[in-house]
Order: C-alpha cells, then sequence, then structure tokens
C-alpha cells in the first residue's frame, strides 16, 4: 500500500534537529523500489553535511543514499536565483534573458527585495520536484521531503498566497502563487513539527500550529525529538527529583551513591518537566511521535535508526 | 577520580594535546574602552539568554548597560521580567546597583525604527508619500534583511545616544537568528547597494548621462520584469525609489559608519554556540567570516555542555546496572542507565569541541554547564553569568 502523502513539510526550532528528523524521514519513506526527494531551502548545506557527502550544487538531483530497505534519497539544495532563472526559461523560454537580467542585478534584486517572491521561488521549485513526471511513471519521485525555515517563519513562508497578495493581483506570478496554494492543501501535503520537551520549542510548536490553522495546510504529526524513555513512574521520579532517595549500589562508595543520587535527580526533575511539555503538545490534538536521544552523537546508523523509530510510530495516516 | 579504578576510558578528552584559550568574560566587562558587545550564533544555541547574562553582570559590575534584542520569541522580557520590550529601552528593575551600574533592554521593533528613520529625514508630506507606499509597507515588514539592516540602524542610534549624554557606555548586542551565517555583517551592505544600485537607476527613466546609452536593454528588461510582476509592483517600486532617494545617502552612510564601529578596538564579537556538531559548524563559519573582515573577536560562548561529578566510566555503570537487574532496585538501576548515557554524551561533546579547538586553535573559549532548569528569572540569569565568567 503505497503512503498517501506526497509532499512532507519538515519544520522546527533551531536546534531542534529537524534537519536530522527530515533526512531520517526521507530514509523511512524510502522503502523498496522507491525514489524519494530531499530538499532544502536555506542554503545551509545541511543535508550534504548529514549524510557526509559533497555539498549540493546548482540544480543537481543526486543520490545521497540508498537504503537497506532498497530505496533511494536524492538530494537537492533550492537557490532562489537558479529557481527564478529555470521558472523564466520554462515558462518564458527567456534563459538569456534571466542571464541577462542576473548580470544587472536584477535577479539579486527580485529575489531579495520583492517581498514573497523569494518564498514563491522556493515552494514552486518544490512544486515542481513534486509533480514532475518521467516516461513510463506518473511521478519522478515517490515523495518528496522538504526541510523548510524554523518555526517561527514557517507558516509565513508557506502562505504564499498571502507574500504576492499585496504585490500581484493578478499575472503570472499570481497564477503560480495559486497553483502552489492548491498543492499545499491539499490532502497530499502535510507539515510535521519538530521540537524538543523544553519550554521554548514546545510553545513555539504551539505557535506555529495556530499560525498554520488559518493557512489551511494539514499538520501531520508533532515530533518530539532526542526524548529519554523511563521505566520509572511518577511517584518514584518526584521521590528522586525532591532528594528524598538514597541509592545503594553495590560496588560504589557512600560518596560515589550520593554523587550518583544528586545527578539523578536532576535528570528525573527534567524528565518530569519534560511530562509536563508532552502533555502541553498532546493537548494540541495532533499525533505525537517520539524520537529516543542518541547520545552518542548523530551519523549514519542514527539517522536510521531514528527513520526505523519514525516507521514504527509514523500511522499510514501520517505517511 | 577518587574511584580508585582505570579511568581512562571515561575520561573527557578536553583539552589534550590542544591548549584551548580562555574566554575571559570579566575581563571584557571591566574593559572602559569596550563600548559594544555583539553576540552572534546560529538559532537556539541560548544567544539571547548569553546576551542577557553579560549585560546583567557588567551592569552589577558598575557598567551603564543598554541591551539591545532582535529575538521576536521575546525571550529576553521572559528572561529579564520585563513584560512587555519595545522599541524604547527601559530600566530592569531589581537589579543589584551597588556598585554604580544600571541596565536598561530593549527589543528591536523593526517596522518602526524604519518609521521613525523616515520620519526624521524627511519633511513631513515626504515621509507620508514613503510610509504610505505599498512597497515600503512590504520592504520594511517583510524583506529578510530588513531586520538586520534596522539592528544596525538601531545600534548606531544607541550608540550615538549613549555618546552624546553619557545614559550608557556599554552596549550588548543580540543579533537576529541569521538565515545564514554572514546575514548580521552583509545585510545593510546587501540593502544598500539593492536600493543603490545599478539596476534601481534603471528602473528610473529618463536616466541621465551614460545610463542612458542603456535604455535599449533596460526596455527589454524592463518589458521582462513588467510581464512576471506586473506592472503595478514597478510602478511602486518607481514611486518609491524617487521619494526614497533622498534619504537613502543617509542611511548608507550611517550604515558604513556602524561598520567602522564594529570593527573599532571599542567593540567585541562573542560566537555563540552548543556543543553539537551542527551548531559548532555554524560557529566556525562565523568565526571564520568574522575574521575574514578583520572583526575583533573575543572568543566562543559555549552553552548546555554537560558535566559530572561522578567519575564512573559508562562501561562501568551498565554493567553495575545490569548485575542489579532483576533485583528490587528500579530506582539504582535507572539512575546507572542515566549515567551511562549522561557519560557518553559528555564524551561526544568533548570530541566536537576538541575537534572545534584543534582546527581553530587561536579561539578562545568559555563553557556554560548544561541547567536543570529554564532560564527565566534574575537569579539564574545571574547564575548563567556566574558560569560565563568561571573558568571551570
Amino acid at each position: 500500500m503505497s503512503p498517501r502523502h506526497t509532499l512532507h513539510i519538515v519544520s522546527g526550532k533551531g536546534g531542534t534537529g529537524k534537519t536530522t528528523i527530515a533526512g531520517a524521514l526521507a530514509c523511512a519513506l524510502a522503502s523498496s523500489g522507491r525514489r524519494i526527494l530531499l530538499c532544502e531551502v536555506e542554503g545551509r548545506n545541511g543535508i550534504s553535511e548529514l549524510f557526509d557527502v559533497s555539498p549540493l550544487t546548482g540544480a543537481e538531483e543526486r543520490r545521497i543514499s540508498r537504503t537497506p530497505a532498497g530505496g533511494v534519497v536524492h538530494g537537492l539544495s533550492i537557490d532562489a536565483e537558479d529557481a527564478l532563472i529555470e521558472y523564466l526559461d520554462t515558462f518564458y523560454h527567456l534563459s538569456i534573458a534571466g542571464k541577462a537580467l542576473d548580470r544587472f542585478g536584477a535577479v539579486d534584486f527580485a529575489t531579495s527585495i520583492a517581498p514573497g517572491l523569494r518564498d514563491v521561488l522556493l515552494t514552486g521549485k518544490v512544486y515542481e520536484a513534486v509533480r514532475r513526471k518521467i516516461k513510463n511513471k506518473p511521478n519522478a519521485y515517490d515523495a518528496v521531503v522538504l526541510d523548510a525555515p524554523p518555526t517561527g517563519r514557517i507558516a509565513h513562508f508557506l502562505n504564499v498566497h498571502a507574500a504576492v497578495a499585496g504585490l500581484a493581483k493578478v499575472g503570472p506570478i499570481r497564477n503560480q502563487a495559486d497553483s502552489i496554494m492548491r498543492l499545499l492543501r491539499s490532502a497530499t501535503t502535510v507539515v510535521h513539527l519538530v521540537t524538543l520537551l523544553e519550554d521554548m520549542p514546545v510553545t513555539e510548536t504551539e505557535e506555529a500550529a495556530a499560525a498554520l490553522r488559518p493557512t489551511q495546510i494539514r499538520i501531520g504529526t508533532v515530533i518530539e525529538n532526542m526524548v529519554t524513555p523511563t521505566p520509572l513512574d511518577d511517584r518514584q521520579l518526584q521521590a528522586a527529583a525532591t532528594g528524598s532517595v538514597s541509592l545503594k549500589v553495590p560496588g560504589l562508595t557512600i560518596k560515589q551513591n550520593q554523587a550518583l543520587a544528586s545527578e539523578f535527580g536532576i535528570e528525573a526533575a527534567r524528565t518530569l518537566q519534560e511530562q509536563q511539555r508532552h502533555d502541553r503538545l498532546t493537548a494540541l490534538g495532533l499525533p505525537l511521535v517520539q524520537i529516543a536521544f542518541d547520545h552518542g552523537g548523530i551519523d549514519e546508523g542514527a539517522i536510521l535508526s531514528i527513520a526505523e523509530q519514525l516507521t514504527d510510530q509514523m500511522s499510514l495516516e501520517a505517511v | 577520580m577518587t574511584s580508585g579504578y582505570p579511568s581512562k576510558a571515561f575520561q573527557p578528552p578536553t583539552h589534550a594535546g590542544v591548549a584551548v584559550p580562555f574566554l575571559d568574560i570579566d575581563k571584557i566587562i571591566g574593559d572602559r574602552e569596550i563600548k559594544i558587545i555583539i553576540c552572534c550564533g546560529s538559532g537556539g544555541v541560548g544567544k539571547t539568554t548569553t546576551s542577557a547574562a553579560i549585560a546583567l553582570r557588567a551592569a552589577e559590575a558598575g557598567r551603564k548597560v543598554v541591551v539591545l534584542t532582535i529575538d521576536p520569541a521575546r525571550r529576553l522580557a521572559q528572561s529579564l521580567g520585563v513584560g512587555e520590550l519595545d522599541n524604547t529601552p527601559r530600566p530592569v528593575p531589581m537589579i543589584d546597583t551597588a556598585a554604580g551600574g544600571s541596565l536598561d533592554a530593549m527589543m528591536l521593533d523593526m517596522k518602526n525604527t524604519f518609521d521613525d528613520v523616515v520620519i526624521a529625514h524627511s519633511t513631513p508630506e515626504k515621509a507620508e508619500a514613503i510610509l504610505q507606499n505599498q512597497f515600503y509597507v512590504a520592504l520594511s515588514s517583510e524583506f529578510s534583511g530588513t531586520q538586520e539592516y534596522m539592528a544596525m540602524e538601531k545600534l548606531g542610534q544607541l550608540h550615538s545616544e549613549a555618546e552624546a549624554n553619557g545614559t550608557w557606555d556599554l552596549i550588548v548586542v543580540d543579533t537576529p537568528p541569521a538565515r545564514s551565517a554572514l546575514d548580521f555583517l552583509d545585510a545593510p551592505e546587501h540593502l544598500s547597494s539593492l536600493l543603490d544600485g545599478r539596476f534601481l537607476r534603471l528602473l528610473l527613466p529618463p536616466a541621465r548621462g551614460p545610463l542612458r546609452l542603456m535604455s535599449a536593454g533596460f526596455s527589454m528588461m524592463s518589458a521582462v520584469i513588467t510581464r512576471i510582476l506586473g506592472s503595478q509592483i514597478i510602478n511602486d517600486v518607481k514611486t518609491f525609489v524617487r521619494a526614497f532617494e533622498a534619504l537613502f545617502g543617509g542611511f548608507r552612510q550611517r550604515a558604513t559608519a556602524t561598520f567602522q564601529l564594529l570593527s573599532s578596538r571599542h567593540s567585541t564579537f562573542l560566537v555563540v554556540a552548543t556543543p553539537q556538531h551542527d551548531a559548532l559548524r555554524e560557529a566556525a563559519y562565523f568565526v571564520d567570516r568574522l575574521s575574514e573582515e578583520d572583526m575583533p573577536i573575543s572568543g566562543m560562548v559555549i552553552n548546555r555542555v554537560h558535566t559530572s561529578a561522578l567519575a564512573i566510566s559508562p562501561e562501568r555503570a551498565l554493567s553495575l546496572a545490569e548485575d542489579l537487574a532483576g533485583a528490587s532496585t528500579p530506582l539504582e538501576v535507572e539512575a546507572l542507565r542515566r549515567h551511562a548515557n549522561l557519560m557518553r554524551l559528555i564524551a561526544t561533546e568533548s570530541h566536537q569541541m576538541e575537534r572545534f579547538a584543534s582546527a581553530r586553535p587561536g579561539i578562545a573559549q568559555t563553557r556554560v554547564q548544561s541547567l536543570p532548569t529554564d532560564v527565566t528569572d534574575l537569579v539564574t540569569l545571574r547564575r548563567v553569568g556566574a558560569l560565563l565568567a568561571d573558568k571551570d
């Protein structure tokens, strides 16, 4: 059964690991025989760093990973200026004019000053990749994963309609924005919000969820990243957090047992706080996914382990 | 290391082989010649908290400080216990003024700063025309570089005010969470060159002098741009540029002056990071770029560094936990597992910091340990300040 979403947009506050989750999601989606495109729009080489490959340049969609399940992930770093020139070429056969414009600084001007245009170009390229057809296949890619701007800007970024509304009431850019918006609002597009169980990221997740509601773009899951699972119950955690337990590990000195207890007290207090934040996220009424903290850092193995956790926890609905 | 067990496996390799110079925050605060401290770094590394903690520590050491934050999350407001920050610096209550210092805090309101400049530097009629222009409205509230530009503008204003009447002798700046590492330095220049550049000159007909020669090429450009964007935008832009032209020279001049101020010995940059691979990678971009521009860098603040007072290796902790499994000691087992995880994390972080230090050996560092709670009050902020200044 093939998953129903063809465009996955991954956002999260800075530092929550959104690029890692986007990469892992692309791997999770790349099951046997499937082709997935992973895109970034902020020119940070996040994808190439994550997969430890040379930087993605220009319009190349290079294969960056072959998953153990037998699928492939391609990477693309979308650049607004390249997208504009490609756009001019596709719709107006104006690649030469595009280059001339570039020389006059017009491309730079258009992509950085005309507000919203930049976002329309970036999302426009994603739109093209999602809709692209190749011989004998309905789509060039089975799904596209977008490592999107952070939660603070995500609603603004995706709301390309509003972005051009003030500037272009009619005309080609407006039509382009309308088509992108239709794709983003369709049932095959879904946004995932990555968060840590810390106060600020949870607050930003709540704000992003509220800001996305009026755009009619669907939120698929909230992904709680770097979570530390515990077998202990609330009462045990409370006791540890308040320092009212003494530990007796045989083989450790009294001093060491005390140090262990005080260290564990801090950990237990944090776990309790994390549970409160988890409750706040539950109140959003969205499917929640938990990814365990990897204490060894992020490498290929860690990405695949996160991919596995995503596959296990994301319902077909969300995938 | 009192355990008496072989400790090689868990000893953090910190400083091993590489002598990392210590970033002495108190020395910077104490240097009266330093009038501006800029904290930069990627999003989510605790830049705002660091700026606020340094500002508070400097104020309590006797400096007259204003801290300028640009972060739209209004985090500083929370950290400083000020309800609402706006474009006006407001005194932070409850700080210790025994040393004769003071602390004001403000948050940049990008659009209002832009409006204020327009109003201050043009006639009422012209100002009105600019403020009403569609293109100006979009530019002042949405262009991604405007925030950085206005931060520079505000910093320049605060500095002039401080020089003129001695309200402050230290400005601490929290930079916007940059889209790329270079935004803060580049945006003013970028915006100036765009507004001042060839392309806009071309849009303004009829061109004088040699530019007239390009007019054939230009009509083609103009036609293309109009076809893509629609004529309405072009008209808005033209009206805007005409109204803005006189004003703009001043903008550019001030941005250049602020840039020079930032490169002078009265300013210093701190690069903020956390001990994770991607945060340190971003920090490396900042350090390299600032060095290239000959900007004065004092060093790196590494936040949220994990530490442990218990010198027991992860391997040993896990093996102790395994021995206990099955016995009715779930707390002990969990405590040992958590300790093992913590020690692994410490080793990973040390390794990352070590790699950074060996690639950029001259860069001083101060490390701030991970705190169990969020920094939302002055007491905790003061503690962060102490940790920043502490040489471990």
